[in-house]
């Protein structure tokens, strides 16, 4: 049998895409193209009921990869910000979105790096993620999985809430929030752990769980069976390669890395 | 009121001489999509200071940032899509000029719908979980009087003095009509303010609105209306959607002009302390926005 190569990007988008495959009919979205196109996925294999958009405010048939124009899909519903604001109060979404930082309790910021008053690096703000975390799933998604992404103690500024008692009225955490995985460069993870901890569900062909648990600043959960991530059939490779003709998710990785380290690509550093 | 005080045509000048100093200002549209720019560069040229700006941030925000007419911002992002970080924005706030009042977005909607309602707040368990609650606005709570007994955070009213907008269409009386496919939380901008201006693409008569057919188009109704400016390409380099798209070789240069100081002078110049048929020139003419492709998100 001769070896399948893919790349990690490729990895990436089939673990990611695993991540609404029970979740039925519900607005499905991913931030970002690899998550895009890990949701554009999960919607042609496993999950045909979940409804995708164009990114503006279209709701498509076919799902559209990064980069996709709306032209090219059926438009099956419309999708303005007021409908999505009232769809995922009523919790019908899981959003996949790409944090600049999460800590141990699954909290991420995407506002300021530094002091909120005078940040060192101001970035987009908190956008919907206050609103998104304390009412429908969510997932992550981490194309540099190292301590600046994976803070120890809490991150800079919470955006999006998650599994930190202390931060509620009460010292109850919402029964909304319900995170779910962590796909990184590295791993993916969850929040399976004694109280929501995060946990290593598996490892990417050829990466230690020491390697996870050094590139992350708080400790992690290691099960006692640590399987290798699922690689990439050569049908969802060709899927892929359909979602997204240009190629794009071959920039989103520096040097587009293999997924396998073990098949020795050159550019693996 | 007369017919004859239902003309509610302006100019772009006249609306800026109805703003105040310190007035809070609502400003429509969403980021990169029917932003009112050729009133935002009006006021960026204006003697207006210390104005606190709601928005959907776009670069709108950063434009009047730059030009220091912001004292005070509200806020859940400031990005002009395609480029995330929006340069301008991010000098002010690391240069610590900007107060802020940090939100999510759908807690923006819901502070404008309370103002809409005359409400003092609404309820919702949106910021609760994280660092928003801990601003000093957003750190009341509100117990549920029935039998779940629940604690919410409280959104207090967004009240405006004053809303812009830009739309496609709108006859003398303010009659209006927003042809992009989302319309955003422009109706909610309108009803949290006390007075609303918008600028059009065209001002037609009522008969060219079509309104029976073009219903859902119809933003708000006349009465929200305080006063009507006719603004050609009045949301470039904004997309202003089925009429023109998102200029996105313009945005590339607006977005150099935060490189230095004397580029922010020299994009200032080209292109803010210019009349609008000026500005239209320097942009390469009316033909240039008409013929942008549509962006794909």
């Amino acid at each position: 049998m001769t070896e399948l190569r893919y790349s990690l990007a490729e990895l990436m988008i089939v673990a990611a895409a695993q991540a609404w495959r029970d979740d039925g009919e519900i607005m499905g979205t991913g931030i970002g193209p690899l998550p895009r196109l890990g949701v554009s996925l999960c919607k042609l294999l496993y999950n045909p009921a979940l409804a995708t958009t164009d990114g503006e405010c279209w709701y498509t048939s076919q799902p559209l990869g990064p980069g996709g124009r709306t032209a090219d899909a059926e438009v099956e519903g419309w999708s303005p910000y007021d409908r999505v604001f009232s769809g995922l109060w009523g919790g019908k979404r899981h959003a996949m979105v790409s944090p600049v930082q999460i800590d141990r309790f699954g909290q991420t910021n995407i506002s300021v790096i530094g002091d909120h008053a005078r940040p060192k690096s101001a970035m987009l703000g908190a956008r919907g993620f206050p609103g998104n975390s304390v009412h429908h799933a969510n997932s992550f998604f981490f194309t540099a999985h190292n301590r600046r992404a994976f803070v120890p103690g809490e991150v800079d500024y919470v955006c999006s809430a998650g599994y930190n008692p202390a931060r509620y009225p009460g010292g109850e955490i919402l029964a909304g929030v319900e995170l779910r995985s962590i796909v990184t460069n590295l791993a993916v993870l969850d929040f399976g752990g004694p109280q929501h901890a995060i946990r290593v569900v598996s490892l990417h062909p050829g990466v230690s769980f020491d390697e996870v648990q050094d590139n992350t600043g708080f400790e992690l959960v290691r099960p006692n069976a640590l399987p290798d991530t699922p690689a990439p059939t050569a049908e969802q490779l060709e899927l892929i390669a359909k979602l997204d003709p240009k190629g794009l998710r071959s920039r989103v990785l520096k040097d587009d890395p293999p997924g396998d380290r073990r098949q020795g690509g050159a550019s693996w550093t | 009121m007369t017919l004859a005080m239902l003309d509610k045509r302006m100019t772009l000048d006249d609306i800026v001489a109805e703003l105040r100093d310190g007035m809070t200002i609502g400003i429509g549209g969403w980021a990169t999509r029917r932003k009112p720019m050729a009133l935002v560069r009006a006021i960026a040229r204006s003697g207006l200071k210390d104005l606190t700006v709601v928005s959907y941030g776009g670069p709108d925000v950063g434009l009047l940032a730059a030009s220091g007419k912001i004292r005070k911002l509200v806020f859940a992002f400031v990005s002009l899509d395609q480029y995330p970080l929006e340069p301008h924005f991010r000098a002010a706030r690391q240069s610590g000029a900007l107060e802020v009042l940090e939100l999510d977005e759908g807690l923006l909607h819901w502070g404008l719908r309370a103002a809409a309602m005359r409400l003092p707040f609404l309820p919702t368990r949106i910021g609760l979980g994280t660092d928003l609650a801990n601003q000093a606005e957003l750190s009341r709570r509100v117990v549920s009087p029935f039998d779940d007994g629940e604690t919410l955070l409280a959104m207090p009213a967004l009240k405006l003095d004053v809303a812009l907008m830009h739309v496609h269409r709108s006859d003398l009386r303010g009659n209006v009509l927003t042809l992009s496919p989302d319309p955003f939380f422009d109706e909610l901008f309108a009803r949290a303010a006390a007075r609303t201006f918008v600028t059009a693409e065209r001002i037609v008569t009522t008969a060219e609105l079509e309104m029976t057919v073009n219903s859902r188009f119809n933003l708000v109704e006349r009465a929200l209306i305080t006063g009507v400016a006719e603004a050609p390409f009045g949301a470039h380099p904004t997309s202003a959607a089925p009429d023109y798209q998102l200029d996105l070789a313009h945005l590339k240069t607006y977005v150099d002009s935060a490189a230095s100081p004397e580029a922010w002078t020299e994009y200032r110049a080209r292109f803010v302390d210019v009349a609008p048929g000026e500005y239209l020139a320097a942009i390469g003419g009316a033909d240039a926005p008409a013929a942008l492709p549509k962006p794909v998100y």
